[in-house]
């Protein structure tokens, strides 16, 4: 289905403005490749000046040229524009057994230190920001960027608005996404936690970003419903607040033409820059934008409504106005001033009941459908996300607490707390809307296997314990350990006997990064297999009628027991 | 969700310029109050005895411990507590990190605190754990670093370094800049002529071969360099808390 454009100026514009873009900045790549002397950059802008031209070529070829010269662009139909979003939803599955598996490694790099390799290139140090990166930026980026663009074409009631800017948005994205975690191996990092692309590629997702609100809001403005749903809230506050920090903490100036740059700001205020942009990443990143899928999938699944409109406005903006203090937090008893520890600590407190709001919210949906936990494990896994996000939040503020903190900061239990809001929150909402959108999004009549869903569950579920209470034990103990004086007053441990000490406790939590992981490819079985058709011969997963008249009989007298003919 | 309502946050529902504003300003707030304090408060820019920028091969070694991630497993800070204080030394004072874009503050102590690693081991015991880290600690589980060892230190472009600090307010002087390279290469070498660095840089600058290996400047010049003067530039005997109260 076509729709033929006149041939005018502005469709040649169209056709020809984005092309000769993508060219401009493959030349550009060109340039820098030719003149740095930086192995790395060279790499990166190699990388770059093939994506470009690779990206003009694909523009200029999606029109179509017709027999008179003109051209038309095939619109792809008046529905919703779900190309973009299948190919975010195989994008997820991909990167979160990359970031899931680069976990599992560096997790078993702390076990046996072998695994290292001796190489620069595996080393923990270079490995571990891959894993964060392509667990929270790969990983979640793709699962937000998917489903807004499902969630919010579905509650406007509208197409997706400029779907070739939306094809920029994902493979822009992508592009992002290898040139960090090459970067990391190849030792390019600017070594500010969860930000440590250089400057060239956070240039590069400034403007993707920017491309990814025009998208989401102008889908906004073109909605045929008078309101806007408060799934969008969430992931207009998310795109929005993460432009801001993602801007403030990377500020920084290029040495010459290479890949390093060094940051604007020095010591405290960099401390604390880093520190709000690192928080926030939590809290906009991985709480805001994943509240907005709950705020759709879990209504949408259980078939009820959002429980309270009222706690929803409450929670929102409270939620938004409250995170962004919580950042000194991460910096309590050091070199940041008391006045800005104690705030950050008191609002880190006080952020605990909007968290609990959205909790109440996304659980309370479920009133009159409690059910469904049991008979559906999509409703199943959504209530466990939630669970889990509940804990967190409980658990965040709590650890927030000075004195707490003073116990917990620099130990395996700030670790634990994040991958119990990683692995269970984020995760399982994440894993829960794609086992929502697949099917509908190749047209299924279901999913593969439901089956298999219940099993990725409490696969998880068990990785989960095992991780979260061998860090929380373990990081308890190191704690204590590092602090314990001996009746002569003098400290007992030294710091390597610590270390040793941690090793039965890294190898549990291995163990329970191989549960998660195990249940993660049962995920790319079961979405591969329904996209490609299938549907597994299985029993349902319900017990099957309540009555079943064949059992409903009284005993015959001497005989033997019946066997039931069902 | 059915509810369809007017009032103010019913405005804000319809208006999707008028929510994108009321939630960016929100998210603003909380960061204006706790930021902007910290680049004008005297605590917060204390000018403390014996601070210094980083000498040429002090930089490299630190642009090489950013660049494989020890600040994922070493924290730089030590926090005001009796056990830090005897495990690590002096609590770190916010003047100790002036010069440092970026801090290297870390939020994990998968490996000791390093703020103050600065000679408390020699050269050789450096060298040896980086290249081996188990024949020295044997609970230890760093990874091996044995590359530094073999790799000619390319600085070829550390005056742009410098110049890029000095831009951002580190006090390099135009002299710093050019002497650069001089600097760096004379710093690791026994049998250069030292003055201009220790003129530049004063007096307690450590000079010496560090990897022990005198004919070639190494990345593990550049490291070792660096870990022996972490935490070493503030004298703590003379340091007054009551002239820098927090």
């Amino acid at each position: 289905m076509t729709a033929a454009i006149s041939q005018s100026r502005g469709a040649k514009a169209a056709r020809y403005l984005p092309a000769l873009l993508m060219f401009a900045l493959a030349f550009l790549a060109f340039l820098a490749l030719a003149l740095t002397e930086d192995r790395g950059f060279a790499i990166h802008m190699g990388i770059m000046l093939v994506a470009f031209f690779a990206g003009g070529l694909w523009w200029l070829a999606r029109f179509e040229d017709l027999p008179d010269g003109s051209f038309v662009l095939p619109d792809g139909g008046t529905g919703y524009a779900d190309d973009v979003i299948r190919a975010g939803a195989i994008a997820t599955v991909f990167w979160a057994v990359v970031g899931l598996f680069a976990g599992v490694f560096i997790a078993a790099q702390l076990a046996f230190p072998v695994l290292n390799l001796g190489l620069e290139y595996t080393s923990f140090g270079r490995l571990r920001p891959l894993h964060t990166s392509a667990v929270i930026f790969a990983f979640g980026g793709n699962a937000l960027i998917a489903t807004s663009f499902w969630v919010v074409q579905r509650t406007c009631r509208a197409r997706l608005f400029a779907p070739g800017l939306a094809w920029f948005v994902f493979w822009g994205y992508q592009l992002f996404i290898v040139l960090a975690a090459s970067g990391y191996v190849l030792g390019i990092t600017q070594s500010k936690e969860y930000a440590e692309p250089e400057w060239y590629v956070d240039l590069w997702l400034t403007i993707v970003w920017v491309a990814y609100l025009v998208v989401f809001a102008g889908t906004i403005t073109r909605r045929r419903e008078p309101h806007i749903y408060v799934a969008n809230w969430f992931y207009l506050a998310f795109i929005l607040t993460i432009a801001m920090l993602h801007i403030v903490n990377n500020l920084a100036l290029p040495v010459g033409l290479s890949s390093k740059s060094y940051p604007v700001f020095a010591g405290v205020q960099d401390a604390l820059t880093q520190w709000w942009y690192g928080h926030n990443a939590v809290g906009f990143f991985l709480t805001a934008g994943f509240l907005g899928m709950m705020y759709y999938f879990v209504p949408k699944q259980a078939n009820r409504p959002v429980y309270s409109y009222r706690l929803s406005i409450v929670h929102f903006w409270s939620l938004i106005f409250l995170y962004i203090w919580a950042g000194p937090h991460h910096l309590h008893y050091t070199a940041l001033p008391d006045w800005a520890q104690t705030l950050g600590m008191v609002f880190s407190v006080i952020l605990w009941m909007p968290s609990w709001g959205g909790m109440i919210n996304g659980l309370m949906t479920l009133e009159g459908a409690w059910d469904k936990i049991r008979t559906d494990p999509l409703v199943r896994m959504m209530v466990a996300a939630v669970a889990f996000y509940g804990m967190s939040t409980f658990e965040g503020p709590m650890m927030s607490i000075k004195a707490v903190n003073s116990l917990s900061h620099y130990t395996d239990w700030t670790v634990g707390h994040v991958h119990s809001g990683a692995l269970g929150w984020v995760g399982m909402i994440s894993f829960a809307a794609i086992y929502f959108m697949v099917p509908r999004l190749w047209g299924r009549e279901r999913l593969y296997s439901l089956r298999m869903v219940n099993w990725h569950f409490w696969l998880a579920m068990a990785g989960i314990a095992l991780y979260a209470a061998s860090m929380w034990v373990a990081g308890i103990m190191q704690g204590l350990m590092w602090r314990e004086y001996n009746a002569e007053g003098f400290l007992v441990w030294s710091f390597a006997e610590v270390v040793a000490a941690m090793h039965p406790y890294y190898l549990i939590r291995l163990a329970g990064g191989l549960l998660y992981l195990g249940g993660a490819l049962i995920l790319v079985v079961n979405v591969v297999q329904t996209i490609r058709g299938r549907v597994r011969a299985e029993a349902p997963l319900d017990a099957g009628p309540v009555h079943a008249p064949a059992h409903d009989v009284p005993l015959p007298a001497g005989g033997a027991r019946p066997v039931a003919a069902e | 969700m059915a509810s369809a309502t007017g009032g103010f946050h019913g405005r804000i529902e319809r208006n999707v310029t008028l929510l994108a504003v009321l939630a960016l300003v929100t998210v603003t707030i909380g960061g204006i109050v706790e930021l902007v304090p910290l680049f004008f408060m005297q605590n917060t820019l204390e000018k403390v005895e014996g601070m210094r920028p980083y000498t040429p091969l002090e930089l490299a070694g630190r642009n090489i411990y950013i660049r494989e991630g020890c600040y994922n497993c070493h924290s730089q800070m030590v926090r005001p507590f009796r056990d830090e204080i005897e495990r690590y030394g002096h609590y770190s004072l916010a003047a100790e990190s002036m010069y440092d874009h970026p801090f290297q503050w870390g939020s994990k102590r998968t490996g000791p605190d390093l703020a103050r690693v600065g000679g408390r081991y020699s050269d050789e015991w450096h060298v040896q754990h980086l290249v081996s880290p188990k024949s020295v600690v044997p609970e230890s589980i760093m990874p091996a670093y044995a590359f530094l060892l073999e790799r000619e230190l390319d600085a070829r472009d550390i005056a742009d370094h410098l110049k890029a600090l000095a831009r951002l307010g580190v006090p390099y002087g135009d002299d710093a800049v050019a002497n650069a390279l001089a600097d760096l290469r004379a710093q690791a070498d026994p049998d250069a002529d030292t003055s201009g660095l220790l003129a530049r840089y004063g007096e307690r600058v450590n000079v010496r071969d560090f990897d022990g290996n005198p004919g070639k400047l190494t990345e593990m010049d550049a490291l070792v360099a660096y870990l022996q003067m972490l935490g070493t530039l503030v004298d703590f005997s003379s340091y007054v808390p009551e002239e820098n109260r927090r």
